[in-house]
């Protein structure tokens, strides 16, 4: 007993004394010189499966922030630096709300993320309660907005409004859908918003089947699918998942049409499924980059810089604009009174034109479909939201 | 050294000064390192629960249990499905636990009697793909029927409420502004000193002296006149019933569940945290947890650490906490191999083997 | 097509490539009863590895045939991998071949989330595509399925592969030497066997196997990750389980029926229940089998009912 106190005491120092060493590390870096810093919070998975596509959002963030820095904003009369404050979520729904909490602690005045739904949603209540505006640059699921945050936005569609382009789109190009998820928060609520406006449509959904976020061998679930003859497979899920589907497809001898959502139209699909991605379509909600005003500049830049974009950093990078045009409108960076003008957001982004509904999600968003041509994402078609 | 020798012998001087620095550790937390450590700590918290309770089934009775996540989840979407608008429920904490623990302690008797036979390694298998079946259908359950809502998890989950003094916002409190982890600190360290109390009571008690037989040789157990079914699977759900009340504090707390917070990593990680602290050892367990909730999150400063040392960072802290982490493991069990404090029988054990 | 052939011969493929890996876990355990948590890691290794070499080797001389690049990715791969499995049960394993049962559990969980996380560090947190142009693209149909050129590798590899291993343990001296220390270390050392040569020897030959497995699996589905080690290496070790860990045949057997398992569940799952469980539960069909194997044999299949080591 007596020990078990003692040693009970001394791995509560033991704690502090972690701790201790932890903070006494933050406060030497923190030492700035003079000028106005402010710090805005990026967070998603950079370690893990997903780590490829969360750095890719940080890059987006880094990037549009270096060029407003460059450009040598004012806000309320004094010159302002931004500073990117970027933490690993693991697309933990756990770890999400620590590090949120830390950006907090650490005076971020907003945050650009987080990248999945599943550490979105619990870290939007985070910022929620401390009053810090979130904008998530690929969270797609419809909950994120629905829950009554005022401090929740993004600038990407939900579920709902791809989904009901996607649905659409596969019925018109055959009677019969089978559907495959990934069942995750994303892929699930995708393919389900997918299912429903295709019957919506009138095609026929012939199979619907799950695998998972790990998984690389469909060959079960493809060669039931094939002995339905559907014209279309859609697949809600990520391109580590679309690629191997579309080869194991040919292997299989499958000619039906493969089609998928914004976890699918990145050059990575094309890299690994190589002369499988061929045929392949594809959404992505926003204009084609390269038709937008300062798409190409953005291409050009973020290629010179960080080499292929993945997938979400446009967004990412859009987000951080939209934000400190907030600020700038506003003349100010705190968030109480920026808040109010992020809700009036009207903003030329490189994704599209961005502006916010009272939940905030997108008031309209156009989405392109794209197919791989000779080893490209080409434009297929716009299509603007009814 | 000094101020411990006369804290010897002393048991009620060191409890009282380890309670005052309990109850006044949040406020140094929160002035020194900030309100996200407070969290981590809340955390830790629930995971001492999670580890004592997998002491038990792993500790106490040496059943290697890989599964014990499942628990930890069947509580949480008890809480989740009784106090949310999910199913437009919302029923007091004094009923959704207790019936959240005793959920958990119905499926860890449901899943403890296929496995009786199994030892060591197969039983682990086997535990390892139970757990994993518990998180694939709740991960499927929004179909047909929609009970869990599936990969979208259930989100306004009701945080802890008594007598209408809410624990999910901040609060004045004598004239002390607490905030909601605050708040929740006190509830989870009231917690754990029940779950420490309850084992602490179990270790000396006839139940414990028969897990520790079972543990040692269940033959030998058996002849000596142990029931080892009914004590096997009393281990069981013993060990869910502490993983169903954490489970249960987690959801009210985190507002939000879904099935990825309850993984293999998450099980493994628990097993780690006894494994490293001391099995079978109340006080190591406890040390086990704190440590391996700590460690990582101390591991992102490395960054400042590098900035500090090379006057640039080299390699993202991201990318190196993990490595770090797992390189502590590694060194912790070679430098300590039967863990940080081991348990008395265990020492007993190794001083024989020594000799 | 018959669906049925088609889902046998998918099962039968992914099951090779489980029971590859499975031979790793099984001839490990075997000796010293020890599950080797780092062996997917070292299959993740021995993927990555060859495909840096592949990479390289294919930008310097694209013009050399496919086959051959393939192949000195798996020579290097190869020794690389064996040297990793020898380090490991160096660093990690060796010392506490006399701790508590589970302490080398842990380091096992700590060395593969290292290595993981080297991995990441050296090859980044991309997917990596393997040229699969390098290798015969062939499709044939045998019985109403269709199987590719690589297919047909992974599953006459896989077999000639478990020959040859069956036939060391058996008749050679290093397996008598296996065998006695599986039996009972002190004596076999008693009797002049080189025990810790003996261990080290069987985690290289596991590895070199892991090796072999990884690019397998990369050349099949196209591509590689820092993370593809965990599932596979799990699945794998369920395959051992399975099939009676310790037993190589017994692991064979396991990898081969999971995989089938896997591929007839997913595949029949939904039609079966009527649309009312779907191939979402593809999963949970491994592990019920699994548990009524373990259930009713508590050995595994082929497995003998070994006295526990405390």
């Amino acid at each position: 007993m007596k020990s078990t106190l003692l040693a009970l005491s001394v791995a509560m120092a033991v704690g502090l004394g972690v701790s201790a060493c932890g903070e006494k590390k933050t406060e030497a870096a923190a030492g700035e010189n003079g000028a106005v810093t402010v710090k805005i919070g990026q967070s998603s998975p950079l370690t893990g499966p997903q780590a490829h596509i969360g750095k890719d959002n940080d890059n987006g963030v880094r990037l549009a922030i270096d060029e407003i820095n460059a450009s040598k904003p004012v806000i309320d009369g004094k010159p302002v630096t931004f500073e990117v404050m970027s933490e690993d979520d693991q697309a933990d729904p756990k770890t999400a709300t620590i590090v949120a909490q830390r950006m907090i602690d650490e005076g971020i005045v907003g945050v650009i993320g987080h990248l999945n739904s599943g550490a979105t949603i619990p870290a939007s209540k985070v910022y929620s309660d401390n009053n810090i505006p979130q904008i998530s640059p690929s969270a797609t699921a419809i909950k994120y907005t629905d829950q009554g945050f005022k401090t929740a936005f993004r600038v990407m569609t939900n579920d709902a409004q791809q989904g009901k382009v996607l649905g659409a789109y596969a019925a018109k190009l055959g009677k019969k859908v089978a559907i495959i998820d990934d069942q995750t928060a994303y892929g699930q609520g995708l393919a389900a918003e997918v299912e429903k406006a295709a019957k919506a449509a009138g095609a026929e959904v012939v199979a619907v089947e799950h695998t998972n976020d790990k998984a690389s061998d469909f060959t079960a679930i493809l060669t039931s699918i094939k002995g339905k003859a559907p014209d279309v497979v859609f697949f809600g899920g990520m391109d580590p998942q679309a690629a191997p589907i579309a080869k194991q497809m040919h292997q299989l001898g499958m000619t039906a049409q493969l089609l998928g959502g914004d976890g699918m139209q990145t050059p990575k699909f094309i890299e690994l499924a190589a002369a499988d991605a061929e045929g392949a379509i594809a959404s992505i909600p926003g204009l084609p980059i390269d038709k937008m005003p300062k798409g190409a500049d953005f291409k050009q830049k973020f290629e010179a810089k960080y080499g292929q974009i993945q997938l979400y950093s446009p967004y990412a990078y859009d987000a951080a604009y939209v934000m400190v045009d907030a600020m700038k409108r506003a003349n100010s960076t705190d968030p109480a009174k920026y808040l109010p003008e992020l809700g009036k957001t009207s903003f030329e982004g490189v994704t599209g034109k961005i502006s916010f509904d009272a939940k905030g999600d997108l008031t309209s968003g156009p989405i392109t479909l794209y197919k791989v041509q000779a080893g490209q994402w080409t434009t297929l078609e716009t299509i603007l939201p009814q | 050294m000094n101020v411990l020798e006369i804290l010897r012998g002393k048991a009620w001087l060191t409890a009282g000064l380890l309670l005052v620095g309990l109850i006044l550790l949040p406020f140094l937390v929160e002035a020194s390192l900030g309100k996200s450590w407070l969290r981590i700590i809340d955390f830790a918290l629930l995971y001492i629960m999670l580890a004592l309770g997998l002491n038990i089934v792993v500790g106490y009775a040496g059943l290697l249990d890989l599964g014990y996540v499942a628990f930890y989840a069947v509580g949480a979407y008890c809480w989740a499905l009784l106090a949310s608008p999910h199913f437009g429920l919302n029923l007091p904490f004094w009923v959704i636990l207790p019936v959240g623990a005793a959920v958990a302690a119905l499926f860890g008797v449901l899943l403890g009697t296929p496995t009786l036979r199994l030892r060591g390694d197969y039983l682990a298998i086997v535990t390892l793909g139970f757990g994993e079946i518990i998180r694939i259908f709740i991960n499927n359950l929004n179909a047909p029927v929609n009970i869990t809502n599936g990969p979208q998890g259930i989100t306004s989950i009701e945080p802890i409420s008594i007598g209408g003094f809410s624990l999910g916002k901040t609060q004045e409190v004598l004239g002390l502004t607490l905030s909601s982890p605050h708040l929740y600190y006190y509830l989870f360290l009231l917690c754990v000193a029940l779950v420490v109390f309850v084992c602490m009571r179990l270790e000396n008690s006839r139940i414990g002296r028969a897990w520790v037989a079972i543990r040692e040789d269940e033959m030998a157990a058996a002849a000596a006149g142990i029931n080892t079914r009914n004590i096997k699977l009393l281990a069981f759900a013993m060990g869910a019933t502490f993983g169903g009340l954490s489970g249960g504090l987690f959801a009210s707390f985190q507002g939000f569940v879904s099935p990825e917070s309850f993984n293999l990593m998450e099980s493994i990680m628990i097993l780690s945290m006894i494994v490293l602290g001391g099995m079978g050892n109340i006080v190591g367990v406890i040390v086990g947890a704190i440590l391996v909730t700590v460690i990582p999150e101390a591991l992102r400063y490395t960054g400042d650490l590098q900035q500090a040392v090379f006057g640039k960072v080299f390699v993202d802290p991201a990318d190196l906490r993990m490595l770090l982490f797992g390189m502590a493991l590694v060194l912790m069990m070679l430098l300590r191999p039967s863990g940080l404090l081991p348990s008395k029988q265990r020492r007993q054990e190794l001083a024989e083997d020594a000799a | 097509m018959d669906i049925f052939a088609q889902q046998l011969v998918n099962g039968l493929v992914l099951g090779s490539v489980y029971a590859l890996v499975a031979l790793g876990y099984t001839l490990v355990y075997g000796i010293l009863e020890l599950i080797n948590f780092a062996h997917g890691e070292t299959t993740m290794m021995g993927s990555m590895i060859a495909l840096a070499v592949i990479g390289a080797l294919f930008g310097v001389a694209p013009d050399l045939p496919g086959i051959l690049i393939v192949l000195a990715g798996l020579l290097v791969a190869i020794p690389a991998c064996m040297l990793l499995g020898y380090s490991i049960e160096r660093v990690a394993y060796r010392p506490l071949r006399h701790a508590p049962r589970l302490a080398p559990l842990i380091t096992a969980i700590g060395m593969s989330i290292v290595l993981q996380n080297v991995a990441m560090l050296i090859w980044g947190k991309q997917y990596i595509a393997f040229p699969t142009t390098l290798l015969p693209q062939g499709r044939h149909d045998v019985f109403g399925a269709s199987i590719t050129d690589v297919q047909i590798a992974i599953l006459v590899l896989t077999v000639t592969i478990m020959a040859g291993l069956v036939t060391l343990v058996n008749r050679t001296r290093l397996g008598r030497a296996m065998r006695a220390t599986a039996q009972a270390p002190a004596v076999a050392q008693l009797m002049g066997v080189n025990v810790n040569r003996v261990i080290s020897a069987t985690f290289v030959i596991g590895a070199a196997l892991a090796a072999i497995a990884g690019v397998m699996v990369s050349a099949n589905y196209g591509q590689a990750h820092y993370y593809m080690g965990f599932l596979l290496g799990l699945k794998a070790f369920s395959a051992a389980v399975l099939g009676g860990i310790g037993n190589l045949a017994g692991a064979m057997l396991g990898g081969l029926l999971l995989g089938v398992i896997e591929a007839l569940g997913a595949g029949y799952i939904g039609d079966l229940t009527g649309g009312f469980l779907g191939s979402n539960y593809q999963d949970i069909f491994a592990f019920l089998v699994l548990i009524l194997v373990l259930t009713l044999k508590p050995s595994g299949l082929l497995g003998s009912r070994s006295v526990e080591r405390a």
